[in-house]
């Protein structure tokens, strides 16, 4: 059976890795974007200089013919549902000894894994010169190039793409704006006192942060270049980039005006099946019909991505399983403030979830721990500069366990280095004046305390 | 849109300008190394004692300063921007010119050490080694030789780039207490205290060095004046060496992985995690690289063996009648080990499957190779185990293994190759610690379920070159013979995903486990 993947991302890689782990397929990978796989969430640390490109690529390149995953570099023009048969334009054999590949790729199945785009609102001079998002390495190519001799960059919207794109012009000591919608940084998912948190940190690190503030227009400097952009208050600010980092959507417009049922993203059920047989969509690009409780449709991150490739690889090789994503986790790191969580945090949390916060005098450490007021039950984990177990958390929500059984055993979540301080004491501290009872800890952090808990 | 592609500079065009601040420092501790290359060059300076202050407080100052500016102005975090841009960290010009000057050094001083100013028998040193005589007369009450050179200026990086270290890393505790450590024992240990030895008429001796990095302990010259009459602590010495080589080390290795010794003790190990951490990212990744450092250090362990065993022999053969075991006995020794190495490796290998059939062919037939020597030479009562005569052996292992290895190409070649060129490709006892590690040690880095998004950074800043990220993006531990457990790679992770720890839970099952496995094959309807 020969199967053809559309987009070389973590989903379509990871798709094509356990497709070949479970059967004997061929496999075909297109991407138009580049010849091999590489982290996409590694894209700021080559603008940072911390690493190559060739750095950012998991995989050494004897990998895809030692396990026959066939390489194509191409964008794909157009698909032929009925006759399932690709168009490829500009195609070229990654594997440059083999001969030039087909213009038409025949398929027996075909997974859609082709990520998503930066969003555009309309917003006038949105198509200037020096004005983009971040999603490719053609974008941070463009990025690369506008960077030289760039006196100011302004950023525009307040999500996680904005503040890396902030910390990667500040690394080259470029000054940058960063316009945030809403009140206060990613407040639509961070809770107030982590978000605050990292509003002063933005601040810290010489950003010119302005909340509240939404962009009007980019204005041009005569030559079809971007010169400055205007706020929603008026206010003018010179500039000569400007990045666009208000979200993403599916990437899908070539599939616009074909039989593919299409919404936001390609709709799927919970088998990762399009309306279409035999055509599967996955990762950024793949819009959920019915999406599991507390689930968005479209979860545009590296961790279900990943597993959505993983599904579909069972599915394809006729191992039928539902895509379900397990308890919700995610990471990021804002500026140097890592930012880990597990479980149900919410911005604005129902009545029933009561939380306890710890943070650091200095600002830059917290722990948050969510239960259920009136079960006791354990929600999620929020944690700032601070690493936890991520299986233990895990098992602790899925188990429903007790809020006070897993602060007495909070120390063997704890994943930092070795010697660092542990703040477990003092979170219970404050579960303790909350409630006036007297619990205590009873296990700091150690793997062997860990294991214990975690296999019991 | 493909000839975007085209684009990624490796020249950073915004270079970050370096601050008064740093200027000052770089010029200040490059006055302190003009100090060094001008007596290098042949200049004699009068009165040593100032100069010699001067240039060590002028190489201090530099590189503390020089960390202070760079980094007092920052958040505290990992601090590896513009890292590729960087000509002297990128393998550019910089990392060059760095390179040949430091491998020029080590050509002189073993193979041309009159170069340096060091004159033979009582007549006066001059030029470079004469800079260091005030020092050498200070702590010993004797003149300088090259190798005292070598240890105060090995000294001093390790103490000053340690500081700046503790400065880029004053986020991190662990790497925080390690550099204390590193700069303690070098300091102490290796430098000081063989040096109050000497001017207490002691063996030179540094006590946390261990056979086989320690190659020269089973040497003549050594177990003599280890051995000899006026000296009061050599049978300090002598045990000392033993204890560390089949107790200490073997029990803090279980405990903790190697990492005890090769970057919290060790002397090579200090100034690679010190002076050596600005080129950390530029070890080899790849497979192929890995492959030839298992060929390698292997290889190099065997050599060090035999010649071990052939030292050990031919020096019983040669003091017979003034030591206690006759160059039978030492054979009849030798034959024991070997066998007693081979039972206890098939004994695992029937106990706990660690070791796979092709190795324990290779080792046995090692071991048996070993002792099968032993015993013809135990027979023929010959002056050499191993046919070839003990002092080529003993000659070929210092020039290829101690010298060209270690030191030219080991620290030489730092902005080339990477700081740790020589323990992970060559160093014997590396090699030892790191097969006790794999199989019979309860540390491992552990992978925070799937956190992992394979950016790279780990492999990336692994001085060992390990493909952490290989492991981690699997969501599987890490146990791997050649991790010298600096922390780093759990440092720069961006999201908290890898964790260096000890854990007594069965220590076999340390990798078995793959976390970022979703979909378990209970779950699946077959069609």
């Amino acid at each position: 059976m020969k199967i053809v993947i559309i987009g070389n991302g973590i989903s379509g890689i990871t798709a094509a890795r356990w497709i070949r782990k479970l059967s004997d397929h061929e496999i075909t990978v297109i991407s138009g974007e580049s010849d091999y796989f590489y982290s996409r969430t590694a894209l700021m640390y080559i603008y940072m200089g911390h690493m190559r490109k060739k750095d950012t690529q998991p995989y050494e390149n004897w990998f895809w013919e030692k396990n026959r995953i066939h390489l194509i570099r191409a964008w794909v023009e157009n698909i032929d549902f009925n006759h399932k048969t690709l168009q490829l334009k500009k195609a070229i054999q990654v594997n440059k000894t083999k001969p030039a590949p087909p213009k038409e790729i025949k398929y027996d199945k075909l997974i859609i894994a082709t990520g998503s785009s930066p969003n555009k609102f309309g917003w006038p001079g949105q198509d200037l010169e020096g004005v983009r998002g971040l999603y490719s390495l053609q974008d941070l190519g463009y990025m690369e190039r506008h960077s030289k001799n760039l006196k100011r960059a302004v950023i525009v919207g307040g999500g996680l793409i904005g503040i890396e794109m902030a910390e990667m012009f500040h690394s080259r000591n470029i000054p940058v704006t960063f316009l945030v919608r809403e009140k206060s940084y990613w407040n639509n998912v961070l809770p107030l006192e982590e978000s605050n948190m990292i509003n002063q940190h933005i601040i810290e690190n010489h950003i010119d942060l302005k909340l509240n503030t939404e962009l009007k227009e980019i204005i041009d400097d005569g030559t079809g270049k971007v010169a400055a952009i205007i706020t929603t208050e008026g206010e003018k600010i010179e500039c000569g980039y400007v990045g666009l980092t208000a979200g993403v959507h599916p990437n899908i417009s070539f599939l616009k005006n074909t039989d593919l049922e299409i919404g936001r993203g390609i709709k799927v059920n919970e088998y990762l099946e399009t309306n279409i047989k035999d055509v599967y969509a996955i990762g950024d690009c793949a819009e959920q019909k019915n999406p599991l409780e507390g689930r968005r449709a479209i979860e545009a991150i590296w961790y279900t991505g990943r597993m959505m490739g993983e599904t579909v690889a069972y599915n394809i090789c006729d191992k039928k399983i539902k895509y379900n994503p397990g308890i919700w986790f995610n990471s990021a790191k804002f500026f140097e403030i890592e930012y880990q969580v597990y479980g149900n945090i919410q911005a604005n949390p129902p009545e029933h979830h009561e939380s306890i916060y710890w943070e650091h005098s200095e600002g830059n450490k917290s722990i948050r721990i969510v239960f259920d007021k009136n079960t006791s039950e354990t929600l999620g984990f929020n944690l700032m500069g601070i690493r936890y177990r991520h299986e233990l958390c895990e098992k602790w929500i899925r188990e429903k366990t007790n809020i006070e059984e897993v602060l007495q055993n909070l120390g063997a979540a704890n994943f930092d280095p070795e010697f660092y301080t542990q703040y477990e004491n003092d979170l219970i501290d404050i579960y303790n004046q909350k409630t006036g009872k007297n619990i205590s800890l009873k296990k700091r952090r150690s793997f062997n305390n860990f294991f214990k808990i975690f296999s019991k | 849109m493909n000839q975007d592609n085209h684009s990624f500079s490796l020249a950073n065009p915004n270079p970050s300008h370096l601050n008064l601040g740093q200027k000052i420092s770089i010029a200040v501790g490059m006055l302190g190394i003009f100090l060094i290359l001008i007596t290098w060059g042949g200049l004699t300076l009068p009165r040593p004692d100032i100069f010699l202050s001067i240039t060590i407080f002028m190489m201090m100052a530099g590189s503390i300063g020089f960390g202070y500016f760079s980094y007092k102005n920052k958040i505290p975090g990992i601090k590896n921007n513009n890292v590729w841009f960087d000509s002297f960290m990128n393998r550019g010009t910089w990392g060059w010119v760095f390179g040949i000057v430091l491998t020029a050094l080590y050509i002189f001083l073993y193979w041309a050490p009159q170069y340096l100013g060091k004159a033979s028998g009582d007549a006066a040193n001059t030029g470079l080694v004469a800079l260091f005589d005030p020092l050498s007369y200070l702590l010993k009450g004797q003149k300088a030789s090259e190798w005292f050179v070598y240890g105060t200026l090995y000294t001093v990086a390790v103490l000053g780039m340690g500081v700046k270290y503790i400065l880029k890393y004053r986020h991190n505790r662990y790497q925080i207490v390690r550099t204390l450590s590193v700069m303690f024992f070098q300091l102490g240990f290796a430098f000081l205290l063989p040096e109050f030895l000497m001017a207490m008429k002691e063996p030179y001796y540094d006590f946390k060095n261990m056979w086989p990095l320690n190659f020269y302990f089973f040497q003549d010259w050594s177990l003599d004046s280890m051995l000899a009459d006026s000296s009061k602590l050599g049978w300090l010495m002598l045990t000392s060496g033993f204890l560390m080589m089949f107790l200490i080390s073997p029990i803090l290795t279980y405990f903790y992985g190697k990492r005890w010794y090769c970057s919290w003790v060790c002397g090579c190990g200090g100034l690679a995690e010190t002076a050596g951490d600005p080129f950390r990212h530029l070890s080899d990744k790849s497979l192929f690289a890995w492959k030839l450092e298992r060929w390698i250090i292997y290889s190099v362990l065997v050599f060090v063996t035999i010649t071990s065993v052939a030292l050990i022999y031919s020096y019983s053969y040669n003091r017979q009648g003034k030591i206690m075991a006759t160059p039978q006995d030492v054979a009849l020794i030798v034959i024991g080990l070997m066998l007693l190495g081979i039972i206890l490796i098939w004994a695992l290998k029937k106990y706990t499957q660690v070791f796979t059939k092709k190795m324990l062919i290779i080792v046995t037939s090692i071991l048996g190779f070993i002792a099968l020597m032993s015993a013809l030479t135990f027979v023929t009562g010959s002056s050499n185990v191993f046919i070839i005569d003990t002092y080529q052996l003993k000659f070929w292992y210092g020039l290829f293994i101690s010298q060209a290895f270690a030191g030219v190409i080991g620290v030489g070649f730092y902005p080339l190759l990477g700081n740790r060129v020589w323990c992970r490709f060559g160093c014997p006892m590396a090699a030892i610690l790191g097969i006790q590690q794999k199989f019979f040690s309860r540390f491992r880095i552990t992978t925070n379920g799937g956190q992992c998004i394979s950016c790279g950074n780990c492999s990336t800043y692994c001085e060992m070159g390990i493909d952490v990220r290989a492991y981690a993006q699997k969501g599987q531990d890490i146990v791997r013979s050649s991790c010298v457990g600096c922390g780093v790679c759990a440092a720069v992770c961006p999201r908290g995903v890898l964790r260096l720890e000890n854990g007594s839970t069965d220590i076999t099952e340390r990798t078995k486990q793959l976390r970022t496995i979703h979909v378990t094959e209970d779950e699946i309807k077959i069609l």
